[in-house]
Protein backbone atom coordinates (compact mmCIF):
# COMPACT_ATOMS: atom_id res chain seq x y z
CA UNK A 1 0.00 0.00 0.00
CA UNK A 2 1.12 3.31 -1.06
CA UNK A 3 0.89 6.29 1.57
CA UNK A 4 -1.57 7.72 -1.04
CA UNK A 5 -3.46 4.65 -1.03
CA UNK A 6 -4.38 4.41 2.59
CA UNK A 7 -7.74 5.11 3.38
CA UNK A 8 -9.76 7.70 4.33
CA UNK A 9 -12.64 6.95 4.46
CA UNK A 10 -15.51 8.24 7.27
CA UNK A 11 -16.04 5.74 9.34
CA UNK A 12 -16.93 5.11 13.06
CA UNK A 13 -13.73 5.64 14.23
CA UNK A 14 -14.13 9.44 12.62
CA UNK A 15 -17.11 10.71 14.51
CA UNK A 16 -14.64 10.09 17.24
CA UNK A 17 -12.27 11.59 16.29
CA UNK A 18 -9.64 8.52 16.16
CA UNK A 19 -7.49 7.74 13.68
CA UNK A 20 -5.88 4.33 13.21
CA UNK A 21 -1.91 3.81 12.22
CA UNK A 22 -0.95 2.02 9.20
CA UNK A 23 2.37 1.19 7.54
CA UNK A 24 2.48 2.16 4.12
CA UNK A 25 5.50 2.55 1.60
CA UNK A 26 7.03 6.32 0.14
CA UNK A 27 7.90 7.46 -3.08
CA UNK A 28 11.03 5.64 -2.70
CA UNK A 29 9.05 1.93 -1.64
CA UNK A 30 10.82 2.85 2.12
CA UNK A 31 7.72 2.04 5.31
CA UNK A 32 6.54 4.70 6.59
CA UNK A 33 3.39 4.76 9.50
CA UNK A 34 0.54 6.66 7.94
CA UNK A 35 -2.85 7.85 10.18
CA UNK A 36 -6.00 6.31 8.44
CA UNK A 37 -9.78 7.69 9.40
CA UNK A 38 -11.42 4.03 7.92
CA UNK A 39 -11.54 1.97 5.78
CA UNK A 40 -15.14 0.98 4.04
CA UNK A 41 -14.96 -2.79 3.55
CA UNK A 42 -14.49 -2.53 7.65
CA UNK A 43 -17.43 -0.05 8.18
CA UNK A 44 -19.52 -2.25 6.35
CA UNK A 45 -18.40 -5.60 8.19
CA UNK A 46 -18.84 -4.08 12.12
CA UNK A 47 -22.14 -2.12 10.36
CA UNK A 48 -22.88 -6.08 10.02
CA UNK A 49 -21.93 -7.38 13.51
CA UNK A 50 -24.36 -3.74 14.84
CA UNK A 51 -27.51 -5.12 12.86
CA UNK A 52 -26.69 -8.87 13.76
CA UNK A 53 -26.32 -7.94 17.45
CA UNK A 54 -29.68 -5.25 17.19
CA UNK A 55 -31.59 -8.26 15.89
CA UNK A 56 -30.67 -10.43 18.56
CA UNK A 57 -32.04 -8.23 20.85
CA UNK A 58 -35.36 -7.44 19.32
CA UNK A 59 -35.45 -11.13 18.93
CA UNK A 60 -34.51 -11.81 22.83
CA UNK A 61 -37.54 -8.78 24.22
CA UNK A 62 -40.11 -10.25 22.11
CA UNK A 63 -39.34 -13.77 23.25
CA UNK A 64 -39.27 -12.44 27.07
CA UNK A 65 -42.59 -10.85 25.89
CA UNK A 66 -44.28 -13.98 24.75
CA UNK A 67 -42.85 -16.11 27.47
CA UNK A 68 -40.35 -17.65 25.62
CA UNK A 69 -37.32 -16.31 27.22
CA UNK A 70 -36.62 -15.14 30.88
CA UNK A 71 -35.57 -11.07 30.69
CA UNK A 72 -31.97 -12.65 31.49
CA UNK A 73 -31.76 -13.45 27.52
CA UNK A 74 -32.77 -10.28 26.62
CA UNK A 75 -30.00 -8.31 29.32
CA UNK A 76 -27.33 -10.49 27.94
CA UNK A 77 -28.25 -9.33 24.50
CA UNK A 78 -27.73 -6.21 25.39
CA UNK A 79 -24.74 -6.21 26.51
CA UNK A 80 -23.01 -8.54 23.57
CA UNK A 81 -22.27 -11.02 25.48
CA UNK A 82 -23.08 -14.77 24.91
CA UNK A 83 -23.55 -17.79 27.04
CA UNK A 84 -19.83 -18.05 27.58
CA UNK A 85 -19.33 -14.40 28.97
CA UNK A 86 -22.34 -14.43 31.05
CA UNK A 87 -21.28 -17.77 32.90
CA UNK A 88 -17.93 -15.79 33.36
CA UNK A 89 -19.40 -12.78 35.24
CA UNK A 90 -22.07 -14.56 37.38
CA UNK A 91 -19.68 -17.39 38.19
CA UNK A 92 -21.40 -20.15 37.08
CA UNK A 93 -21.75 -22.94 34.59
CA UNK A 94 -23.13 -22.18 31.23
CA UNK A 95 -25.67 -25.40 31.35
CA UNK A 96 -27.10 -23.33 34.48
CA UNK A 97 -27.19 -19.68 33.29
CA UNK A 98 -28.81 -21.58 30.19
CA UNK A 99 -31.36 -23.08 32.77
CA UNK A 100 -32.34 -19.57 34.30
CA UNK A 101 -32.73 -18.77 31.06
CA UNK A 102 -36.32 -20.57 31.30
CA UNK A 103 -38.79 -17.91 32.21
CA UNK A 104 -40.06 -21.16 34.87
CA UNK A 105 -36.90 -21.52 36.56
CA UNK A 106 -36.07 -17.81 37.12
CA UNK A 107 -39.32 -16.91 38.70
CA UNK A 108 -37.92 -19.64 41.12
CA UNK A 109 -34.54 -18.12 41.48
CA UNK A 110 -33.40 -16.03 45.05
CA UNK A 111 -32.91 -12.48 45.32
CA UNK A 112 -28.81 -13.44 45.79
CA UNK A 113 -28.69 -15.68 42.35
CA UNK A 114 -30.34 -13.11 40.65
CA UNK A 115 -28.20 -10.04 42.17
CA UNK A 116 -24.98 -12.19 40.12
CA UNK A 117 -26.87 -11.25 36.79
CA UNK A 118 -27.99 -7.21 38.09
CA UNK A 119 -24.09 -7.02 39.29
CA UNK A 120 -23.18 -8.55 35.98
CA UNK A 121 -25.94 -5.99 33.89
CA UNK A 122 -25.01 -2.86 36.00
CA UNK A 123 -28.88 -2.75 37.04
CA UNK A 124 -31.01 -3.63 40.41
CA UNK A 125 -32.80 -6.81 41.26
CA UNK A 126 -35.69 -5.57 40.92
CA UNK A 127 -35.23 -4.15 37.12
CA UNK A 128 -34.19 -7.54 36.39
CA UNK A 129 -37.09 -9.09 37.80
CA UNK A 130 -39.98 -6.82 36.74
CA UNK A 131 -38.11 -6.45 32.67
CA UNK A 132 -41.36 -7.44 30.23
CA UNK A 133 -39.91 -7.17 26.65
CA UNK A 134 -40.93 -3.64 26.44
CA UNK B 1 7.54 8.89 35.41
CA UNK B 2 7.93 9.83 32.05
CA UNK B 3 7.09 7.75 29.71
CA UNK B 4 6.94 8.44 25.67
CA UNK B 5 3.53 6.99 24.29
CA UNK B 6 4.14 5.70 20.56
CA UNK B 7 1.12 4.75 18.05
CA UNK B 8 1.03 1.35 17.25
CA UNK B 9 -0.85 -0.66 14.21
CA UNK B 10 -1.27 -3.63 16.85
CA UNK B 11 -1.68 -3.39 20.37
CA UNK B 12 0.60 -5.99 21.55
CA UNK B 13 3.44 -5.33 19.42
CA UNK B 14 2.87 -1.16 20.40
CA UNK B 15 3.03 -2.49 23.88
CA UNK B 16 6.33 -4.46 23.62
CA UNK B 17 8.16 -1.92 21.38
CA UNK B 18 7.05 1.23 23.82
CA UNK B 19 8.21 -0.61 27.16
CA UNK B 20 11.29 -1.53 25.67
CA UNK B 21 11.52 1.44 23.73
CA UNK B 22 11.69 2.96 27.62
CA UNK B 23 13.93 0.77 28.72
CA UNK B 24 16.57 2.11 26.33
CA UNK B 25 16.00 -0.62 23.47
CA UNK B 26 15.21 1.52 20.20
CA UNK B 27 12.73 -1.19 19.04
CA UNK B 28 10.28 -0.67 16.24
CA UNK B 29 6.72 -1.91 15.97
CA UNK B 30 7.57 -4.08 12.81
CA UNK B 31 10.85 -5.43 14.56
CA UNK B 32 8.79 -6.68 17.51
CA UNK B 33 6.11 -8.27 15.26
CA UNK B 34 8.98 -9.63 12.88
CA UNK B 35 11.39 -11.52 15.69
CA UNK B 36 8.25 -12.22 17.53
CA UNK B 37 6.44 -14.16 14.63
CA UNK B 38 3.41 -11.87 14.94
CA UNK B 39 2.07 -13.36 11.36
CA UNK B 40 -0.05 -16.33 11.81
CA UNK B 41 -3.35 -17.97 9.87
CA UNK B 42 -5.21 -20.23 11.70
CA UNK B 43 -9.20 -21.55 10.62
CA UNK B 44 -11.20 -23.69 13.56
CA UNK B 45 -14.04 -24.04 12.05
CA UNK B 46 -15.61 -25.61 15.27
CA UNK B 47 -14.71 -23.03 17.55
CA UNK B 48 -17.21 -19.99 17.47
CA UNK B 49 -16.37 -16.66 18.36
CA UNK B 50 -19.32 -14.12 17.34
CA UNK B 51 -21.24 -17.08 16.33
CA UNK B 52 -19.11 -17.49 13.57
CA UNK B 53 -15.71 -20.19 12.68
CA UNK B 54 -12.98 -18.71 14.39
CA UNK B 55 -10.33 -17.47 11.70
CA UNK B 56 -6.74 -15.61 13.54
CA UNK B 57 -4.23 -14.12 11.89
CA UNK B 58 -2.07 -13.51 14.51
CA UNK B 59 -0.61 -16.23 17.39
CA UNK B 60 -2.31 -16.40 20.94
CA UNK B 61 -2.39 -13.13 23.09
CA UNK B 62 0.88 -13.05 24.60
CA UNK B 63 3.03 -14.88 22.05
CA UNK B 64 4.60 -12.18 20.29
CA UNK B 65 5.90 -10.29 22.95
CA UNK B 66 7.24 -13.56 24.74
CA UNK B 67 9.13 -15.06 21.41
CA UNK B 68 10.63 -11.50 21.07
CA UNK B 69 11.84 -11.24 24.34
CA UNK B 70 13.12 -14.48 24.66
CA UNK B 71 15.05 -13.97 21.19
CA UNK B 72 16.33 -10.69 22.48
CA UNK B 73 17.46 -12.49 25.74
CA UNK B 74 15.40 -9.90 27.86
CA UNK B 75 13.34 -11.34 30.75
CA UNK B 76 9.68 -10.19 31.11
CA UNK B 77 7.42 -11.05 34.34
CA UNK B 78 4.28 -12.02 34.00
CA UNK B 79 1.87 -12.18 37.39
CA UNK B 80 -2.00 -13.34 37.11
CA UNK B 81 -4.27 -12.95 39.99
CA UNK B 82 -7.15 -14.21 41.50
CA UNK B 83 -7.94 -11.22 43.72
CA UNK B 84 -8.55 -7.49 42.82
CA UNK B 85 -7.39 -5.97 45.55
CA UNK B 86 -4.03 -7.69 45.30
CA UNK B 87 -3.90 -6.89 41.30
CA UNK B 88 -4.17 -2.89 42.23
CA UNK B 89 -2.00 -3.28 44.93
CA UNK B 90 0.85 -4.74 42.72
CA UNK B 91 0.54 -2.32 40.01
CA UNK B 92 0.43 0.24 42.21
CA UNK B 93 3.87 -0.81 43.70
CA UNK B 94 5.24 -1.65 40.01
CA UNK B 95 3.96 2.60 39.63
CA UNK B 96 5.70 3.51 42.75
CA UNK B 97 9.47 1.84 41.63
CA UNK B 98 8.82 3.51 38.08
CA UNK B 99 7.98 0.83 36.38
CA UNK B 100 5.90 0.95 33.63
CA UNK B 101 3.23 -1.90 33.11
CA UNK B 102 1.68 -3.79 30.57
CA UNK B 103 -1.77 -4.96 31.30
CA UNK B 104 -3.93 -7.72 29.25
CA UNK B 105 -7.47 -5.92 29.54
CA UNK B 106 -10.73 -6.71 27.71
CA UNK B 107 -12.29 -4.03 25.22
CA UNK B 108 -16.01 -4.09 26.35
CA UNK B 109 -14.98 -1.86 29.45
CA UNK B 110 -12.91 0.62 27.47
CA UNK B 111 -14.66 3.88 28.19
CA UNK B 112 -12.24 5.83 25.73
CA UNK B 113 -12.91 3.60 22.89
CA UNK B 114 -15.77 4.33 20.50
CA UNK B 115 -19.26 2.36 21.66
CA UNK B 116 -19.08 -0.05 18.26
CA UNK B 117 -15.91 -1.00 18.93
CA UNK B 118 -16.62 -2.47 22.87
CA UNK B 119 -17.17 -6.24 22.02
CA UNK B 120 -16.10 -8.72 24.80
CA UNK B 121 -12.57 -9.30 23.08
CA UNK B 122 -10.51 -10.14 26.19
CA UNK B 123 -6.66 -9.88 24.89
CA UNK B 124 -6.17 -5.80 24.41
CA UNK B 125 -2.82 -4.91 25.40
CA UNK B 126 -2.03 -1.44 27.02
CA UNK B 127 0.68 0.45 29.22
CA UNK B 128 -0.35 2.19 32.43
CA UNK B 129 2.45 4.38 33.17
CA UNK B 130 1.28 6.40 36.54
CA UNK B 131 -1.36 7.20 38.82
CA UNK B 132 -3.16 10.70 40.13
CA UNK B 133 -5.43 10.65 42.83
CA UNK B 134 -7.88 7.46 42.25
CA UNK B 135 -6.51 7.93 38.28
CA UNK B 136 -4.37 5.45 36.14
CA UNK B 137 -2.83 7.10 33.29
CA UNK B 138 -2.64 4.61 30.57
CA UNK B 139 -1.03 4.67 26.94
CA UNK B 140 -2.88 2.22 24.89
CA UNK B 141 -0.80 1.89 21.59
CA UNK B 142 -3.92 2.21 19.39
CA UNK B 143 -4.72 5.60 20.22
CA UNK B 144 -3.23 8.87 19.09
CA UNK B 145 -2.34 9.70 22.46
CA UNK B 146 -2.32 8.94 26.04
CA UNK B 147 -5.72 8.87 28.11
CA UNK B 148 -6.96 7.90 31.84
CA UNK B 149 -8.79 4.77 33.86
CA UNK B 150 -10.42 5.38 37.12
CA UNK B 151 -9.59 2.92 39.58
CA UNK B 152 -12.74 1.11 39.22
CA UNK B 153 -12.99 1.44 35.33
CA UNK B 154 -9.35 -0.48 35.31
CA UNK B 155 -10.31 -3.22 37.08
CA UNK B 156 -13.12 -3.82 35.37
CA UNK B 157 -11.04 -4.17 32.45
CA UNK B 158 -8.67 -6.38 34.16
CA UNK B 159 -11.23 -8.74 35.40
CA UNK B 160 -13.06 -8.60 32.41
CA UNK B 161 -14.95 -12.63 31.92
CA UNK B 162 -14.95 -15.02 29.16
CA UNK B 163 -13.59 -16.17 26.23
CA UNK B 164 -9.14 -15.36 27.12
CA UNK B 165 -10.29 -13.97 30.19
CA UNK B 166 -7.31 -11.77 31.28
CA UNK B 167 -7.04 -12.91 35.04
CA UNK B 168 -5.47 -9.04 35.83
CA UNK B 169 -2.23 -10.11 33.96
CA UNK B 170 0.53 -8.04 33.83
CA UNK B 171 3.57 -7.58 32.63
CA UNK B 172 7.10 -6.11 32.62
CA UNK B 173 10.65 -6.31 31.09
CA UNK B 174 13.05 -7.42 34.57
CA UNK B 175 16.34 -8.39 32.65
CA UNK B 176 17.70 -6.28 29.65
CA UNK B 177 21.14 -7.87 28.19
CA UNK B 178 23.87 -5.26 27.75
CA UNK B 179 24.74 -6.55 24.44
CA UNK B 180 21.62 -7.56 21.83
CA UNK B 181 22.03 -10.15 19.20
CA UNK B 182 19.98 -8.74 16.75
CA UNK B 183 20.89 -10.99 13.83
CA UNK B 184 20.00 -13.80 15.29
CA UNK B 185 16.53 -12.67 16.92
CA UNK B 186 15.69 -11.70 13.39
CA UNK B 187 16.31 -14.72 11.79
CA UNK B 188 14.91 -17.18 14.46
CA UNK B 189 12.21 -15.22 14.02
CA UNK B 190 11.65 -15.14 10.18
CA UNK B 191 12.16 -19.03 10.46
CA UNK B 192 9.51 -19.47 13.08
CA UNK B 193 7.19 -17.83 10.60
CA UNK B 194 8.22 -19.66 8.09
CA UNK B 195 7.51 -22.80 9.44
CA UNK B 196 4.61 -22.12 11.08
CA UNK B 197 2.94 -20.47 7.75
CA UNK B 198 4.21 -23.35 5.77
CA UNK B 199 3.24 -26.17 8.76
CA UNK B 200 1.90 -29.51 7.45
CA UNK B 201 -1.09 -28.84 9.17
CA UNK B 202 -4.67 -28.53 7.72
CA UNK B 203 -6.07 -25.55 10.10
CA UNK B 204 -2.48 -23.24 10.29
CA UNK B 205 -0.48 -21.15 7.57
CA UNK B 206 -1.13 -21.68 4.04
CA UNK B 207 -2.98 -25.11 4.38
CA UNK B 208 -5.50 -23.67 7.02
CA UNK B 209 -6.30 -20.62 3.93
CA UNK B 210 -6.74 -23.52 1.49
CA UNK B 211 -9.22 -25.16 4.26
CA UNK B 212 -10.90 -22.03 4.40
CA UNK B 213 -11.65 -21.16 0.80
CA UNK B 214 -13.26 -24.73 0.76
CA UNK B 215 -15.45 -24.00 3.38
CA UNK B 216 -16.53 -20.58 2.15
CA UNK B 217 -17.51 -22.47 -1.13
CA UNK B 218 -20.02 -24.61 0.85
CA UNK B 219 -21.23 -21.87 3.73
CA UNK B 220 -24.33 -20.49 1.52
CA UNK B 221 -25.76 -24.09 0.31
CA UNK B 222 -24.88 -25.52 4.31
CA UNK B 223 -25.93 -22.44 6.20
CA UNK B 224 -27.83 -19.74 3.76
CA UNK B 225 -26.84 -17.03 2.13
CA UNK B 226 -27.69 -15.10 5.49
CA UNK B 227 -25.35 -16.33 7.36
CA UNK B 228 -22.69 -17.12 5.16
CA UNK B 229 -22.60 -13.00 4.95
CA UNK B 230 -22.22 -12.55 8.48
CA UNK B 231 -19.06 -15.39 8.68
CA UNK B 232 -17.67 -13.38 5.96
CA UNK B 233 -17.87 -10.07 7.50
CA UNK B 234 -16.73 -11.98 10.78
CA UNK B 235 -14.18 -12.50 8.25
CA UNK B 236 -13.30 -9.28 7.58
CA UNK B 237 -13.53 -8.01 10.71
CA UNK B 238 -10.91 -10.20 12.33
CA UNK B 239 -8.55 -9.46 8.76
CA UNK B 240 -8.62 -5.66 9.18
CA UNK B 241 -9.89 -4.70 12.19
CA UNK B 242 -7.66 -2.72 14.98
CA UNK B 243 -5.35 -5.26 16.29
CA UNK B 244 -5.77 -8.15 14.00
CA UNK B 245 -4.83 -7.85 10.15
CA UNK B 246 -4.64 -9.90 7.13
CA UNK B 247 -3.17 -6.53 5.09
CA UNK B 248 -2.51 -4.98 7.52
CA UNK B 249 -0.45 -7.60 9.16
CA UNK B 250 1.73 -8.19 5.29
CA UNK B 251 2.63 -4.64 5.68
CA UNK B 252 3.92 -4.68 8.82
CA UNK B 253 5.56 -7.88 8.02
CA UNK B 254 7.54 -5.89 4.88
CA UNK B 255 8.28 -3.46 6.61
CA UNK B 256 9.99 -5.89 9.35
CA UNK B 257 11.66 -7.14 6.05
CA UNK B 258 13.09 -3.52 5.11
CA UNK B 259 14.79 -3.11 8.31
CA UNK B 260 15.82 -6.86 8.53
CA UNK B 261 16.92 -6.34 4.92
CA UNK B 262 19.86 -3.84 6.60
CA UNK B 263 20.20 -5.32 9.92
CA UNK B 264 21.45 -8.90 8.23
CA UNK B 265 22.90 -6.79 4.83
CA UNK B 266 20.77 -9.09 2.93
CA UNK B 267 19.20 -7.76 -0.58
CA UNK B 268 17.14 -10.29 -1.09
CA UNK B 269 15.04 -9.48 2.19
CA UNK B 270 14.69 -5.93 0.54
CA UNK B 271 13.23 -7.82 -2.61
CA UNK B 272 10.91 -10.15 -0.30
CA UNK B 273 10.02 -7.14 1.21
CA UNK B 274 8.68 -5.73 -1.77
CA UNK B 275 6.56 -8.67 -2.66
CA UNK B 276 4.92 -8.98 0.34
CA UNK B 277 3.58 -5.58 0.04
CA UNK B 278 2.11 -6.90 -3.15
CA UNK B 279 0.77 -9.88 -1.07
CA UNK B 280 -0.83 -7.36 1.12
CA UNK B 281 -2.78 -5.55 -1.36
CA UNK B 282 -4.16 -8.77 -2.58
CA UNK B 283 -5.43 -9.25 0.63
CA UNK B 284 -7.35 -5.76 0.67
CA UNK B 285 -8.52 -6.39 -2.67
CA UNK B 286 -9.59 -9.74 -1.14
CA UNK B 287 -11.37 -8.03 1.99
CA UNK B 288 -12.85 -5.37 -0.66
CA UNK B 289 -14.35 -8.02 -2.31
CA UNK B 290 -15.63 -9.92 0.37
CA UNK B 291 -17.43 -6.35 1.43
CA UNK B 292 -19.32 -6.42 -1.67
CA UNK B 293 -20.37 -9.77 -0.87
CA UNK B 294 -21.88 -9.22 2.07
CA UNK B 295 -23.57 -5.95 1.44
CA UNK B 296 -25.03 -7.62 -1.71
CA UNK B 297 -23.88 -6.08 -4.12
CA UNK B 298 -21.71 -7.99 -5.99
CA UNK B 299 -22.78 -8.47 -9.35
CA UNK B 300 -20.91 -11.71 -10.07
CA UNK B 301 -23.28 -14.79 -10.06
CA UNK B 302 -20.74 -17.02 -8.04
CA UNK B 303 -19.68 -14.83 -5.51
CA UNK B 304 -18.25 -17.53 -3.27
CA UNK B 305 -16.59 -19.59 -5.78
CA UNK B 306 -14.78 -16.24 -6.20
CA UNK B 307 -13.78 -15.28 -3.26
CA UNK B 308 -12.61 -18.90 -2.26
CA UNK B 309 -10.56 -19.01 -5.39
CA UNK B 310 -9.33 -15.13 -4.40
CA UNK B 311 -7.73 -17.13 -1.28
CA UNK B 312 -6.57 -20.30 -2.97
CA UNK B 313 -4.78 -17.67 -5.24
CA UNK B 314 -3.46 -15.92 -2.04
CA UNK B 315 -2.60 -19.22 -0.39
CA UNK B 316 0.03 -19.96 -3.65
CA UNK B 317 1.32 -16.57 -3.45
CA UNK B 318 2.08 -17.00 0.30
CA UNK B 319 3.62 -20.48 -0.08
CA UNK B 320 5.80 -19.81 -2.57
CA UNK B 321 6.68 -16.36 -0.66
CA UNK B 322 7.64 -18.42 2.41
CA UNK B 323 9.74 -21.12 0.93
CA UNK B 324 11.71 -18.07 -0.72
CA UNK B 325 12.22 -16.69 2.32
CA UNK B 326 13.22 -19.19 4.17
CA UNK B 327 16.19 -20.26 2.06
CA UNK B 328 16.87 -16.01 1.95
CA UNK B 329 18.07 -16.50 5.74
Amino acid sequence: MKKEEVPQDSSNLSKSNLKELCYATDENGNYITALSSGWEPKTIALQNSIEDINERIEQAKSDVASGLASPIVYFMELHKMDWTTLAGYVGMWVWRVKRHAKPSVFQKLNDKILGKYAEAFEISVSDLKKYKGN
Amino acid sequence: MEFIHHQSAHCENGVASNLLKHQGINISEPMVFGIGSGLFFFYLPLLKVNYAPAISYRPMPGFIFNRAAKRLGIKVKRIKFSNNQNAQKALEENLAKNIPTGLQVGVYNLTYFPDEYRFHFNAHNLVVYGKKDDTFLISDPVMETVTTLTEKELDKVRFAKGALAPKGQMYYPIEIPKNIDWESAIKKGIKNTCNDMLAPLPIIGVKGMRFLARSIRKWPVKHGVKKANHYLAQMVRMQEEIGTGGGGFRFIYAAFLQEAAAILKNEELKKLSSEMTTIGDSWRDFAVNAARVYKNRSNKTDVYNSLADELNALADLEEAFFKKLKKAI
